[in-house]
């Protein structure tokens, strides 16, 4: 990682370009990284260390111990000794400018007293865990997520699957009117989602799929994007191999399942990665479908948080780290896989 | 083992024919070579007997029943791609029983195939492979072991040399033939190399346009070639063509060089402009008469020479020398004819003109 980090473009000292290129890639990170560092950081603030000013980068907040008769943990301050050093003293009371303080590590003995003017809070680094506990538990976010994970699965499966049998047959078989279908479908991309947004939903209640997820899961998953590029991609695979399948007794079903679906690995990760991406982040559609909370997906949940008067900024910037981790996850995961499914084509 | 006819073959793509009424007949464990030039339709044809295309007119018959209607993987055929078609993500264990589970064949049988071949085709320590980590001359073999697995009436193989490098082609043309001895199959070949066609052929059919020029064993189209195109064709180095005038059916006149005596009369009438053809073994230096020339090059290859001459008309002559040779470029000689020629008309097709009979 050192070595890689403090490559050069040969020679022994560095070059201008190193240090700039270096300082360009560095500015790339943090423009990248800076945002979703903030996100992930923040989650983890309480309410107030949100709305503290100067914001602070780490999620710090005042400490609070417990102490015995108090039913809730009380804050600490730093009260100044009069030979210039300074002690912890947990407030117990406040009395006008003045507060009560005893000490954590002695609660039996005497009370002291001092001006809030003199005293300054302590902080400490303090990651509010609750604020990704508490909507899962109160606000069924768990539901969200299993709903939002469902329609993603199955949407993407159902999308790859129609997509691929739709190229297969744009790309691999002649017949008439083959390329007016093929700009047909491709015609379709230039018309906006909002004009048929709502025949769409006309249909979609007609079918009696209104507020279920299927509604949310079937209008959409037949894509032009996706029939384009698995398109191109298949009329890379010579014909000569579905011949050779052809010989080897293969039907046409077992000809797409054993042959083209394989060698178009790379496509159908690519159309993945793009279904998954934005069935997850889909929001206009899920909210026109859906109106009953126990269907909501989690955009729909997380949008319940930013209210018309306020809005819980500590739970919303949580459940954002949470709805963020499975794309990610799913990203990381196929990117690896489509640079592989590349460099092992097989064909001489 | 199954034998093939072709009648009347056509096939057209769209306006443009390409095949214009094939006849063949092909013999159970025959090995036929299709030969000729690039372009002529020897892989359309071949697709045709495959059941892969259809042809617009015509029948293809295999044991005499006529197939035209099945598809291709019930003609009990196998064939050999040009580019192998070896299925990039399978290994090659699983490229060998890809047709046989797709038969629905017992697993004891499928690997009693695959290890039959394999050992044949001496591929054994490659079946965990995938053909993007073997060599072409391995894919080569491994696309052949996938035909054998089969066990086909017919094999078909389009130009599976073409991609090997020269030295590589031999060994495995001595392959296939020894495969052909072993298995005793019907196999057709395509090939535009004349060499290949020549070494592993019972019968070569010559092709061009689309058309069958002639059709014969490897030795008869050598020495009774039906036209010029056959006789250009095949043959190694190619066949010396001269342009001529026919003095009475023993002589012939090229330009105003001395005649040359002809070797055996042909049914010329006197003063025909004809073809005169002469392959490069059978022309030889002579004291007198015969075309004046001069030595162009001179390639030694130890056993044989190949001297090649320029005559005086301009026309350019190759010869094939037994032995080693003390001529040296710039040399003039005078060349006869020492063995057969062949004269051919310069009406439509170029036919050969037929010796005449002795009285
Ligand atoms: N699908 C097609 N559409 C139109 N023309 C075609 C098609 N396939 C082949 N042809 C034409 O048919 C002719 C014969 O083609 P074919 O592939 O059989 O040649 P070939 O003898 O195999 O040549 P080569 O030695 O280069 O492989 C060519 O002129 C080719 O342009
Ligand atoms: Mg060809």
């Amino acid at each position: 990682m050192i070595r890689f980090l403090t490559r050069r473009r040969g020679g022994a000292r560095a070059d201008w370009t190193d240090w700039f290129s270096w300082a360009y890639l560095a500015l790339g990170v943090l423009v990248m990284f800076g945002p979703v560092l903030w996100l992930v950081l923040s989650s983890f603030k309480t309410q107030s260390a949100l709305q503290e000013f100067p914001p602070s980068l780490w999620p710090m907040g005042q400490k609070q111990v417990a102490v015995p008769g108090s039913d809730r943990p009380l804050p600490v301050f730093s009260l100044p000794q009069p030979d210039g050093t300074s002690v912890e003293r947990v407030m117990i009371r406040r009395v006008g400018l003045e507060g009560q303080f005893i000490d954590p590590a002695d609660p039996a003995r005497h009370v002291e007293r001092a001006r809030l003017a003199n005293v300054t809070p302590v902080r400490e680094m303090h990651f509010a865990i609750e604020n990704y506990i508490e909507p899962l538990r109160q606000f069924n976010f768990a539901r969200f997520l299993g709903n939002s994970l469902f329609v993603t699965i199955v949407a993407t499966a159902i999308t790859l699957l129609i997509n691929a049998m739709c190229a297969f047959a744009l790309s691999k078989y002649e017949f008439p009117g083959r390329n007016g279908i093929f700009l047909f479908i491709i015609s379709t991309l230039m018309i906006p989602i909002t004009v048929v947004l709502v025949p769409a939903f006309l249909i979609v209640t007609g079918l009696g799929l209104g507020n279920s997820l299927w509604g949310v899961i079937l209008p959409p998953a037949a894509t032009p994007t996706g029939v384009f590029l698995l398109r191109q991609y298949m009329l890379t695979i010579p014909d000569e191999l579905m011949d050779a399948a052809r010989m080897d007794h293969a039907s046409e079903w077992r000809l797409f399942w054993r042959i083209i679906l394989p060698l178009a690995a790379p496509a159908l990760a690519v159309l993945a990665i793009f279904s998954v991406v934005w069935r997850w982040n889909d929001f206009l559609w899920p909210l026109i479908v859906l109106n009953r909370q126990e269907n909501f997906t989690l955009q729909l949940g997380l949008a319940a948080f930013q209210g018309e008067l306020q809005t819980q900024w500590h739970y919303l910037l949580a459940m954002t780290v949470v709805t963020l981790l499975p794309v990610t996850l799913v990203f990381a995961f196929l990117q690896k896989y489509i640079t592989t499914g590349i460099a092992s084509s097989g064909m001489k | 083992m199954s034998s093939l006819a072709l009648r009347g073959i056509v096939r057209e793509f769209g306006h443009l024919r390409v095949i214009h009424g094939v006849d063949l007949d092909v013999a159970e464990g025959e090995f036929v070579v299709f030969v000729g030039p690039s372009g002529c339709g020897k892989s359309t044809l071949l697709r045709i007997i495959a059941g892969l295309d259809q042809p617009n007119g015509g029948d293809v018959l295999i044991d005499g029943i006529r197939v035209n209607d099945r598809r291709a993987a019930e003609r009990g055929l196998a064939m050999v791609f040009q580019s192998y078609a070896l299925y990039p993500h399978m290994t090659v264990r699983q490229n060998l029983a890809f047709g046989l589970e797709n038969q629905r064949l017992a697993k004891a049988e499928i690997d009693r195939r695959i290890a039959e071949a394999a050992r044949m085709l001496q591929i054994e320590h490659l079946l965990a492979r995938k053909p993007g980590q073997l060599s072409g001359g391995q894919r080569q073999r491994v696309a052949i072991g996938r035909t054998v697995t089969r066990e086909p009436g017919i094999f078909l193989f389009d130009e599976p040399l073409s991609n090997l490098d020269a030295e590589l082609r031999v060994q495995m043309r001595v392959e296939l033939s020894a495969l052909h001895k072993r298995l005793k199959a019907t196999m057709i070949y395509v090939t535009h190399d004349q060499t290949e066609a020549m070494t592993m052929a019972d019968r070569i059919v010559v092709l061009r346009g689309g058309r069958v020029e002639q059709a014969g064993s490897p030795l008869h189209l050598y020495n009774h070639p039906a036209n010029r195109f056959v006789a250009g064709f095949i043959g190694s180095p190619r066949m010396n063509f001269l342009e001529a005038v026919a003095q009475g059916g023993s002589t012939i006149r090229v330009d105003d060089m001395p005649p040359v005596p002809l070797p055996a009369a042909a049914e010329t009438s006197d003063g025909e402009a004809v073809t005169l053809g002469v392959r490069p073994e059978h022309l030889g230096f002579v004291a007198e008469d015969g075309l004046p020339g001069t030595v162009d090059i001179v390639e030694h290859m130890g056993g044989e020479s190949y001297v090649y001459v320029t005559l005086a008309n301009g026309a350019r002559l190759t010869l094939r020398n037994p032995g080693q040779t003390a001529l040296h470029s710039g040399e003039p000689v005078r060349i006869g004819i020492s063995g057969a020629a062949h004269l051919f008309s310069r009406a439509e097709g170029e036919p050969a003109i037929a010796a005449r009979r002795p009285a």
